[in-house]
């Protein structure tokens, strides 16, 4: 790969993804409320839903946990708990391994439901589709790394590298895009798709993750009741 | 004691005679859109019968209201706020859009451009969700009208119980009645309490429940909890949407467009006063029979000047007041009695009240045929068991829906006698409880039914409350979105489907080709 292009995908993307992906929910939140939703099909086809759906979403929720733990905890922080990379390499694998797979089954149905079944199907918009198909690329990639880290696992030198790429791109640090250059084009095409994700993260369905109604746990009793200033009565 | 002030409803069921015009004036003026094909925020159903959506009465399938657990409290049926959100992925407790039916069109334009051919031409169902040609249309809004289908399948309406139910499949004993249905606007709304976005209030000017179209993130919860299943979950736009009690006409004095259209005058719509403070109490009733009578506790009297103190105080308008002393709601529940919530133990506290059907008997009763107890038949005669109007209204109490058909029946004694006979029946009035007075006010309320009388609503003072010049130049009521249609040319949001007349010719092509 050409090195401004490398310098380009994984130096200034990931900003320009980012920027776009926080304004661009913020734009849409702020103006287009009413297209913020999660874009449930469960009242046209229950069938496939139920296991897809939960299959689905257990498994990517622990997988975004796992990549947010891993990747941007400094090595000093976990080797100070006793750690080793090696023995995180091989946690991240299996953790990583399982809940792929778990994903991967609940997403497959879920894709295939979205196009074989004729309600869903054509009630679905490009980006319903678009998002899904996305996803599912991404998860396969994902689970091609497994292999790959796994012949390295006695000191997961691949996976304290990423991190450091992600530790320098959190943190702004300009020479983020060298740790990445020497890692195979799995891993690549991993991160050039997962920071996609964020770049059309406003423009989808995903929305819905922002609104993720934990509050409700904490909302004083059941009832909800305004007032005509638009007040919460006491 | 926290006082607020709510629009009730009645429905007088005794004269429903099941028209669904308030069905089709309420689908044309709210939900003739994309997404809503299948809702009827209003609709008529024929009881008995399993209704629309299916089953919807059976908790123990949808889960829906609420339940009083071990301790005293109450808890939605789906259960506490962490189990709600263990559904979020996927609900289990949703009906499907072939519960309620499979919105449908027929191929029109075929009927313009079929060849000519041995037999006239004929425009089939197609689906308005997939476009797809329905062969055969299995279930629909309103499908057992009249006692349509067999006993068999719609004696699986759960107001059965307790009822040797095979008898009234034979044709002698067969009995029916229609029981219009809308949104409760409950005091207690299990939907609100289970929406996890918190999109759903209940206004507190006037009691009316709705979803914020704004903060609705499509969860779907608040279907299932839903006791009535009146909360639709529009697959268009992914949001909630359910009845509005036609807030912007009562906001301005008038009257839902169900009852300004109801022909049988049936519906009626007045203010009741009533302690916010002890709704959690009522709705956490032990016995569900009480809950009926633990409602009427916490309405508040109008006339008492120690509840018009404590309602000004609490910011309710006088002129709410002085419509409160009016209110037709007051004196059919609280007055005559005659008026019952739907399903109280469902624990939602419904504000929509119904007055429960009388059924044939004074005919045969005359003819001898049936028992006559003095001067008002008996009740216990009635074609529609008792047992059955006290499982849909009282939770299986018979006593108070007794008596109040027997009110319905002294005052037609009491008329008829003074109409016909020119004299005072002070038998019968004495026999249920009620004073001249009462039954002259009752005759002129429900039988004559005067528009005046029906409909006792107080505007909104909106002026009090918005800077109206603030409002200047906004685009009025839109789809939760301002004056952003939501949709541009490249529209990555949603997809358009149009299945009408048109995609119907298209897709029968051997018709249109010459």
């Amino acid at each position: 790969m050409a090195d401004w292009l490398h310098i380009l995908v994984f130096g200034y993307y990931p900003y320009f993804a980012a920027t776009v992906f926080l304004a661009g929910s913020l734009i849409r939140f702020d103006r287009e409320q009413y297209t913020w939703r999660s874009g449930s099909s469960q009242l046209l086809r229950r069938r496939q839903l139920v296991w897809g759906s939960v299959l689905f979403h257990v498994g990517i929720l622990l997988l975004f946990l796992g990549h947010f733990v891993g990747l941007l905890t400094p090595k000093e922080i976990y080797h100070a708990f006793g750690l080793s990379s090696g023995v995180k390499q091989v946690l991240a694998i299996v953790a990583g391994g399982i809940f792929g797979v778990v994903c991967f089954v609940g997403l497959t149905m879920l894709l295939h439901r979205r196009l074989s079944d004729p309600r869903i199907r054509r009630t679905s918009s490009p980006m319903d589709i678009a998002i899904l198909a996305i996803l599912w690329l991404q998860l396969v990639l994902g689970l091609a790394t497994l292999p790959l880290s796994w012949a390295h696992r006695e000191h997961g030198e691949v996976m304290v590298t990423l991190s450091l790429w992600a530790q320098k791109i959190v943190t702004f640090q300009a020479d983020a895009a060298l740790h990445v250059a020497d890692v195979s084009w799995v891993y690549k095409a991993h991160i050039f798709l997962g920071v996609t994700i964020f770049l059309i993260f406003p423009f989808s369905r995903l929305v819905h993750i922002w609104s993720a109604p934990v509050g409700y746990l904490g909302r004083r009793g059941y009832q909800v009741v305004r007032t005509r200033e638009g007040r919460r009565a006491a | 004691m926290k006082i607020r002030a709510q629009i009730g409803k009645v429905l007088n069921l005794d004269k429903c005679i099941g028209c669904h015009t308030c069905s089709v004036t309420c689908k044309n003026v709210w939900t003739s859109r994309e997404g809503m094909e299948y809702a009827w925020f209003n609709n008529v159903e024929t009881k008995p019968g399993i209704g629309y959506p299916r089953e919807w009465e059976n908790q123990d399938v949808w889960n829906g209201g609420w339940v009083r657990k071990r301790n005293g409290r109450i808890a939605p049926k789906m259960g506490g706020k962490l189990r709600i959100l263990a559904k979020i992925f996927a609900n289990p407790d949703m009906p499907q859009i072939d519960d309620y039916y499979e919105p449908f069109t027929f191929d029109y334009e075929h009927l313009h451009s079929a060849p000519e051919s041995q037999t006239p031409p004929t425009a089939r169902p197609r689906s308005l969700i997939s476009g797809e040609r329905m062969e055969k249309i299995e279930w629909g809004p309103n499908w057992e009208e009249i006692l349509g289908g067999e006993f068999a399948k719609r004696s699986k309406d759960v107001n059965f119980e307790a009822l040797e139910k095979d008898i009234y499949g034979q044709f002698e004993n067969t009995f029916m009645m229609y029981l219009p249905r809308l949104c409760e606007h409950c005091l207690n709304p299990s939907c609100v309490a289970a929406c996890p976005s918190g999109a759903i209030y209940k206004r507190e000017e006037d009691g009316i429940v709705l979803i914020d179209q704004d903060k609705c993130r499509g969860w779907r919860m608040c279907v299932s909890a839903c006791p009535y299943k009146k909360i639709y979950y529009n697959w268009r736009s992914g949001k909630s949407e359910k009845c509005i009690f036609c807030y912007p006409r009562i906001e301005a004095g008038q009257p839902t467009v169900c009852s300004e259209t109801c022909v049988g005058r049936i519906r009626y719509l007045g203010v009741l006063l009533y302690d916010a403070d002890r709704i959690e109490q009522a709705a956490a009733a032990e016995d569900p029979q009480d809950l009926y009578q633990a409602q009427l506790d916490i309405f508040l009297d109008p006339a008492d000047p120690e509840v018009v103190r404590q309602a000004l105080a609490d910011g309710v308008p006088q002129a709410w007041i002085d419509a409160a002393r009016m209110s037709p709601v007051w004196r059919m529940a609280m007055d005559w009695k005659v008026a019952f919530p739907l399903h109280p133990e469902y624990r939602t506290l419904p504000m929509v009240w119904y007055v429960p059907p009388l059924s044939p008997i004074q005919s045969a009763a005359e003819a001898g045929a049936l028992g006559h107890d003095g001067l008002i038949p008996d009740v216990s005669q009635l074609r529609i068991p008792l047992r059955y109007l006290a499982n849909m209204l009282t939770a299986g109490d018979e006593a108070p829906v007794k008596l109040a058909l027997e009110r319905m029946l002294a005052m037609r004694a009491y008329m008829r006698a003074r109409h016909v006979d020119g004299r005072r029946e002070l038998g019968a009035l004495e026999r249920v409880g009620l004073s001249e007075a009462q039954i002259e006010d009752m005759y002129q309320t429900m039988a004559i039914a005067n528009y005046e009388d029906r409909f006792v609503i107080p505007t909104t003072h909106r002026e009090y409350a918005e800077e109206a010049f603030d409002l200047r130049g906004e685009c009025g009521f839109s789809f939760g979105d301002g004056c952003s249609g939501g949709t541009g040319k490249v529209d990555l949001f949603s997809h358009e489907v149009r299945v009408g007349p048109s995609a119907g010719g298209r897709s029968d092509k051997a018709g249109a080709v010459r």
